[in-house]
């Protein structure tokens, strides 16, 4: 299928994102004008608190996207509010600062004749200064809308829709027409707000009352059936990654094996959890060695069809690593099936729950099984060790990297924190690292994107897959797949371990039971 | 008419304007003449009430100032500074009509109003009306400037500099006009300008002041023929010699004017309340060697001739006494 293909047939998936794409960015922009022009005004009345409000407001565009919608979610939840809030704020400062700066950028001898004149503070704002400061500010929500498109793409994170959402699942797939499928619309809805305003700017002395009175508009007429819903209906819902919900060992299949179907959001897997745990969700689709799970007393239910397939983790090397470096082989065998599924959950909880660092983690456990762990090796680095965005990664990452500097003269670098299965995986075929972590089950599926045949037949069986994944890869893109390390860290569904207990829900069928009986 | 009482402006326990009182009246121009920094313009402006003073008291039309609003006082004086201040997104006819719609007169008679002002100050209503202040000269829009300050008939006007960001020669040429302007014959007004011929030319009476106080209150010829202290005679030290030109008229050198019979047509008529440099400098523009002028009494009783070289030695005579 080329992408042209892809773009027609799935037509409407972006038609709908595009439009939610748009109702977010303009809703948001109308909310920050509406606030944000006499705000601006105020400044310039009551100068004293002209720089800690800025400096507030500058503050809050510095924090990056995810944090602050992970700020909102104990507060606003997820879905549609949160994301108009959280590009309300990253509007507000270029609204806010050039209302502030065209003003006070009037000509001083303009203000001193129209107060010499006789005109009242109010007359010199509205029929002077305004006027005059129309072109910055409408710079500012030029600029505000931009950013806001851009922003935008981030809210899919929380369940808001939009763009987002193809790219982020593209992200999760390694599937490149569809990240193109997301990014592009949402180049082209930039490039043409930009353009549309850049437009109207020669208009703008007589378009600034209509723009007002249509921001006013949408704060009184649309944001309440918009926020209003949100804290009345409350389904049950379940949150789930971009990745789970388009993957084929993801909710697609797990619909059919099941018979299950449920209202369902998008969620960034770091916030998932919180989302659980704040009952904005209900159902997620975690990992089974989570160290949240203890950490936020969920439960995990039980795969009683045993539909999802084995997650072993094994290090994924390149082959030419290897061959220069063949000790890696003898050293990560002494690591083979050392740690079990309750290790690694007790490993992620004391790095979630606890807050400890990874490599107090990582050294603790070294030398819990016997191995001797030695420090600060400088110098140049022999290996690049790279890990996925999540908790268990950063473990791993920093348990090979103490286990080869102890027992090699290797040194070795990091690079955590590589924003899911795509990113990792291009990045070590293009040897930017040398090796990171991954799951047998995302080699089959995501990397080799095997046949629905062949997975079907191997898929209940761990040996085969490990089998059929270590020989694919190095067939294919000379990747070696070394000793896995034990555990299974597969998908399941938890909940809440109180509303779980209450509705005596403990495996999937008995959540299908429970959903079909509430219809 | 403009009284001001024991004025004194402090700003944070600096005196910028110590203590003065003056007064100016019905029909006067008033020149508040000094150095940058003297308090001239802290004084004009605590008229109008954009500076508020710290004491003293000042009575427009017998109108002690406090008792009304600041805004609703300064509609009622005309206010014309260096930097003009035209509203760059108004043309030129609302610029002018801004106090007229401030006091919600009547759209047909502003109008008729805007019109009229604009022809006052020489700039023709048809061309300039819908014109832009961009696309208007620094005169012009100086003109504008003045025309938006008389447009609600003040009968008082303050101008802080009005001529100072002009070209010379159009600077003269506002000068000119502005003293020969009918419509401002009637007008109270005070005026701060640091220019010494400025002063000269276009005050009835002028206010020398330094370091907020006032050195001296007079007429031009008063301040420069009797001084009454060093700072007053070092003030117009420079330019004694054109200053004094400027403040004699011819019947202030009548007396001293040689009497001789002179051969030929006289080329020109003066008046004797004409200013020596007036007179000299209309006889350079002549064609002739040595012109023969003719000095009327204001009454035309007694006419008699003489020459520039006549004028020359009679002034000499008279700076001597």
């Amino acid at each position: 299928m080329n992408f042209i293909e892809f773009i027609f047939t799935h037509q409407e998936e972006i038609i709908e994102q595009t439009g939610e794409h748009i109702g977010l960015t303009v809703v948001a922009l109308a909310i920050a004008i509406f606030f944000g022009l006499p705000l601006g005004m105020m400044l310039t009345r009551y100068k004293k608190f002209s720089p800690s409000v800025l400096g507030v407001i500058g503050i809050i565009q510095t924090i990056p996207s995810v944090a602050l919608l992970g700020f909102l979610l104990p507060l606003l939840g997820i879905g549609v509010t949160p994301a108009i809030v959280a590009l309300f704020l990253y509007a507000l400062l270029p609204i806010v600062r050039n209302t502030y700066t065209g003003i006070e950028e009037v000509d001083p001898a303009v203000r001193e004749a129209a107060k010499g004149m006789g005109m009242s503070d109010l007359q010199i704002l509205f029929k002077v200064e305004l006027p005059l400061a129309v072109p910055v500010i409408f710079a500012g929500i030029r600029t505000a809308t931009v950013i806001n498109v851009g922003v935008a793409t981030l809210c899919a994170l929380v369940g808001s829709g939009g763009l987002g959402e193809f790219i982020f699942r593209g992200i999760a797939l390694n599937n490149v027409y569809m990240i193109l499928a997301g990014a592009i619309p949402a180049a082209i809805l930039a490039l043409f707000f930009d353009m549309i305003l850049g437009l109207l700017q020669k208009f703008i002395r007589q378009l600034i009352k209509p723009i007002l009175i249509l921001s006013s508009l949408v704060i009184f007429v649309i944001i309440p059936f918009i926020i209003v819903p949100s804290f009345f209906v409350h389904p049950f819902t379940a949150g789930f990654t971009a990745e789970f919900m388009e993957r084929s060992d993801g909710y697609c299949g797990l619909k059919k094996v099941y018979n299950l179907s449920m209202n369902t959001v998008e969620l960034d897997p770091g916030l998932m959890y919180q989302a659980l745990k704040e009952k904005k969700v209900d159902v997620i689709c975690g990992f089974s060695t989570d160290g949240r799970i203890r950490a936020f007393k969920l439960k995990v239910l039980k795969d009683d069809k045993h539909y999802f397939p084995p997650y072993h983790v094994s290090p994924l090397v390149r082959g030419e690593t290897l061959r220069k470096y063949p000790v890696l082989h003898e050293m990560f065998s002494k690591l083979a099936d050392l740690i079990t599924d309750k290790k690694m959950t007790e490993l992620n909880f004391r790095a979630d729950y606890k807050k400890e660092p990874p490599t107090k983690i990582a050294e603790d456990f070294l030398t819990q099984i016997g191995f001797e762990v030695k420090k600060n090796k400088k110098g140049k680095a022999d290996i690049i060790i790279g890990s996925k965005n999540f908790t268990e990664q950063y473990i791993l990452a920093h348990i090979f990297k103490q286990l080869i500097e102890s027992h090699s003269d290797l040194s070795v670098e990091l690079k955590t924190g590589l924003a899911g299965t795509k990113i990792c995986f291009d990045a070590l075929i293009n040897e930017e690292i040398d090796l990171y972590p991954e799951y047998t089950g995302t080699g089959l599926h995501v990397i080799l994107k095997a046949d629905k045949e062949i997975s079907n037949t191997i898929l209940r069986d761990e040996k085969k897959v490990y089998n059929f994944v270590k020989k694919e890869s190095k067939k294919r893109y000379d990747l070696e797949w070394l000793q896995p390390l034990g555990f299974n860290n597969t998908y399941a569904l938890m909940m809440r371990e109180s509303q779980a207990n209450k509705l005596d829900i403990e495996t999937i069928s008995e959540l299908e039971y429970f959903l079909k009986k509430s219809d | 008419m403009i009284e001001v009482l024991n004025l004194t402006k402090k700003f944070n326990g600096l005196t910028a304007v110590d203590n003065i009182s003056f007064s100016v009246e019905k029909g006067e121009t008033l020149i508040l003449l000094g150095t940058s920094g003297c308090g001239k313009t802290t004084t004009l402006k605590m008229i109008n009430r954009l500076i508020e003073a710290t004491s003293g008291k000042v009575f427009i039309e017998g109108k002690n100032i406090q008792d009304q609003k600041p805004e609703e006082l300064r509609k009622q004086i005309g206010y014309v500074i260096q930097s003009i201040g035209l509203f760059p997104h108004y043309t030129v006819e609302q610029n002018v009509a801004i106090v007229p719609n401030l006091l919600k007169w009547d759209k047909k008679q502003t109008v008729s109003r805007t019109r009229e002002l604009l022809e006052l100050v020489g700039l023709p209503p048809d061309d300039f009306l819908k014109r832009k202040p961009e696309e208007l000269s620094g005169g012009q829009q100086q003109r504008v400037g003045l025309a938006r300050a008389l447009a609600a008939d003040p009968s008082v006007v303050l101008f802080d500099e009005p001529f100072g960001a002009l070209d010379p020669i159009t600077r003269r040429q506002i000068q000119k006009e502005f003293i020969n302007m009918e419509s401002l014959l009637q007008k109270t007004m005070i005026l701060v300008t640091h220019d010494v011929f400025e002063a000269c030319e276009l005050g009835d009476k002028i206010c020398l002041m330094d370091e907020g106080k006032i050195k001296q209150i007079g007429t031009a010829k008063e301040l420069i023929f009797s001084p009454q202290n060093d700072l007053v005679i070092n003030f117009f030290q420079a330019n004694r010699f054109q200053l004094e030109l400027m403040v004699l008229t011819l019947k202030d050198i009548m007396e001293d004017i040689p009497k001789k019979e002179y051969k030929g047509e006289a080329v020109q008529d003066f008046y004797e309340n004409a200013r020596i440099l007036d007179v000299l400098e209309a006889m350079e523009n002549t064609p002739q060697k040595e012109p023969i002028l003719r000095i009327k009494s204001c009454d035309n009783k007694k006419i008699f001739q003489t020459t520039s070289e006549g004028i020359m030695t009679a002034f000499y005579e008279k700076r001597a006494k």
